[in-house]
C-alpha cells in the first residue's frame, strides 16, 4: 500500500489554498500534509472546510472536537485542555485546526490532516488533524481535531485558509490506498 | 501517519521507495548509547518520520528522547526546544487510567534533549514504539516543527502491574538556521532498539 503524492499547493500570501480536483474514489484515504504556514495577521486561526460541488461552495455541515497542549517560551503556562472556542456543533463554518498562529517572520505551522473515504456516498465522513505550530503568545501550541462532514453526499474539494487575513503555505495532498 | 498506510516499505531496504514515502535510513542496535543519523535531513523532503520500535532501556526510568543539530553545530547541545508533553496511562489491573500535562518533560527554549516517552523500565518484556515527525528541517527561514507519539509499558511505580503509557510530545526548534542530523538516546544508560527514518516527497 503506497502514499502517493497528488497534488501541491505552494501559496504566498494567498487568501486560501484549494484543491478542487483529484479527490473521488481512487483512493479511501486522502492526507493532507502542510509546513510553514505562516499568517499575514498575526494569532489567527488555520481552518479547512470540504465542498460537495467541486469547489463552488465550501460550507459543509461539521461536528467535531478540538483539544490543545500548550507551553510558553517563558514557562509561565503550560496545560492541556479542551478547546469550546474552536469545536462545531453542526455548524458550516471553516474548521479551526490550529489556532493563533503567530505572524512574525520565523513563524509557523506545521501537521496533518486525515479524511477518510470522502467519495463515499452511504456515510458521513470523518477527519482528524494533528497541527504544531509557533504561536504569538510566544509558544508552542499543539491541537488536534476531529470530526465528520454530516452529509451523505461525497466530498469533492477541500479549502485551507486562515480565520483572518491572507496566508504562506506550502499543502501537499496524498492519497493511500 | 498510521503504520498500514506505508507497511509495503517498513520492511524494505535504504532507498527503496513505495509511492512518494521513501526508507532513508534503519538503524538497529543493542546496549548503544545513542543512534544518530548524520546529514539525511536536507531540502529533499518537506517532512521526515521516524519509527521507533523494541525501544528497550537498559537502566529503569531511563527516559527515551532526541535532540538535533543545526547545519553549523555538531555537538546535539545547543538547539533551543520549546515544547509539550502529556500522557494518558492505565495500569494491566484495571488501576490508574488518567490524561495529564506532564511538566517535568516539557521544554521553555531549553538545549535538552527531548523527552518523548514516558517513564521506561529495564524488565526484559518492557519497551516502548512509536513515530515521530519532523517538518521541513531546512528552512532557513522558519523554526522547525515536530511532534511524537509513543507508546510505553513499565513496571515503576513499585506496583506489580505493568502501566502503559501513551505520551504526546510536540514543539519546535527555536532556530532559523536548517537542522540536518538528529540523534536518539536513553537519559541514562544504553538502550537496545530499531529506529527507521523516512522521507515524505
Amino acid at each position: 500500500m503506497a502514499m502517493d503524492l497528488i497534488t501541491t499547493n505552494t501559496s504566498s500570501g494567498a487568501a486560501s489554498s484549494d484543491f478542487t480536483s483529484s479527490i473521488d474514489s481512487t483512493y479511501k484515504l486522502y492526507i493532507f500534509k502542510f509546513y510553514d504556514v505562516n499568517p499575514a495577521t498575526d494569532a489567527t486561526r488555520f481552518s479547512f472546510q470540504g465542498s460537495i460541488d467541486g469547489g463552488s461552495n465550501y460550507n459543509v455541515t461539521i461536528t467535531s472536537s478540538t483539544f490543545k497542549a500548550y507551553h510558553t517560551e517563558s514557562d509561565s503556562a503550560a496545560a492541556l485542555a479542551y478547546d469550546v472556542e474552536t469545536d462545531q456543533a453542526q455548524g458550516t463554518g471553516y474548521q479551526d485546526i490550529q489556532g493563533d498562529i503567530g505572524n512574525a517572520s520565523d513563524e509557523s505551522g506545521a501537521g496533518e490532516l486525515f479524511l477518510f473515504n470522502p467519495s463515499n456516498t452511504t456515510y458521513i465522513k470523518h477527519f482528524y488533524s494533528t497541527v504544531q505550530a509557533y504561536d504569538s503568545a510566544p509558544q508552542s501550541r499543539q491541537t488536534f481535531a476531529a470530526g465528520y462532514f454530516n452529509t451523505t453526499s461525497a466530498i469533492d474539494a477541500i479549502s485551507f485558509k486562515m480565520l483572518s487575513g491572507n496566508m504562506d503555505a506550502v499543502i501537499k495532498m496524498y492519497g493511500v490506498g | 501517519m498510521p503504520l498500514g498506510a506505508h507497511k509495503a516499505t517498513l520492511f524494505g531496504a535504504a532507498g527503496v521507495s513505495t509511492g512518494d514515502v521513501v526508507l532513508l535510513g534503519s538503524s538497529t542496535v543493542s546496549d548503544s548509547s545513542g543512534v544518530t543519523f548524520s546529514g539525511l535531513m536536507t531540502s529533499t523532503y518537506g517532512e521526515y518520520i521516524f519509527k521507533l520500535y523494541n525501544i528497550h532501556a537498559d537502566t529503569n526510568t531511563a527516559e527515551f528522547g532526541f535532540q538535533c543539530n543545526a547545519t553549523d553545530t555538531a555537538d546535539f547541545d545547543d538547539l533551543l526546544i520549546t515544547s509539550t508533553h502529556f500522557d494518558a496511562d492505565h495500569r494491566e489491573d484495571g488501576a490508574g487510567g488518567s490524561l495529564q500535562y506532564n511538566t517535568g518533560k516539557d521544554q521553555a527554549q531549553g538545549t535538552a534533549f527531548q523527552t518523548i516517552t514516558s517513564e521506561n523500565d529495564s524488565t526484559s518484556d518492557s519497551s516502548a514504539a512509536g513515530e515521530l515527525h519532523i517538518f521541513n528541517p531546512a528552512s532557513t527561514t522558519y523554526v522547525k516543527h515536530f511532534y511524537s507519539r509513543m507508546s510505553t509499558v513499565t513496571l515503576l511505580g513499585g506496583n506489580a502491574n505493568p502501566l502503559h503509557y501513551d505520551s504526546f510530545c510536540a514543539g519546535y526548534f527555536n532556530d532559523t538556521t536548517a537542522i540536518d542530523d538528529i540523534q536518539f538516546k536513553a537519559a541514562a544508560g544504553t538502550f537496545d532498539g530499531t529506529i527507521k527514518m523516512w522521507g515524505v516527497k
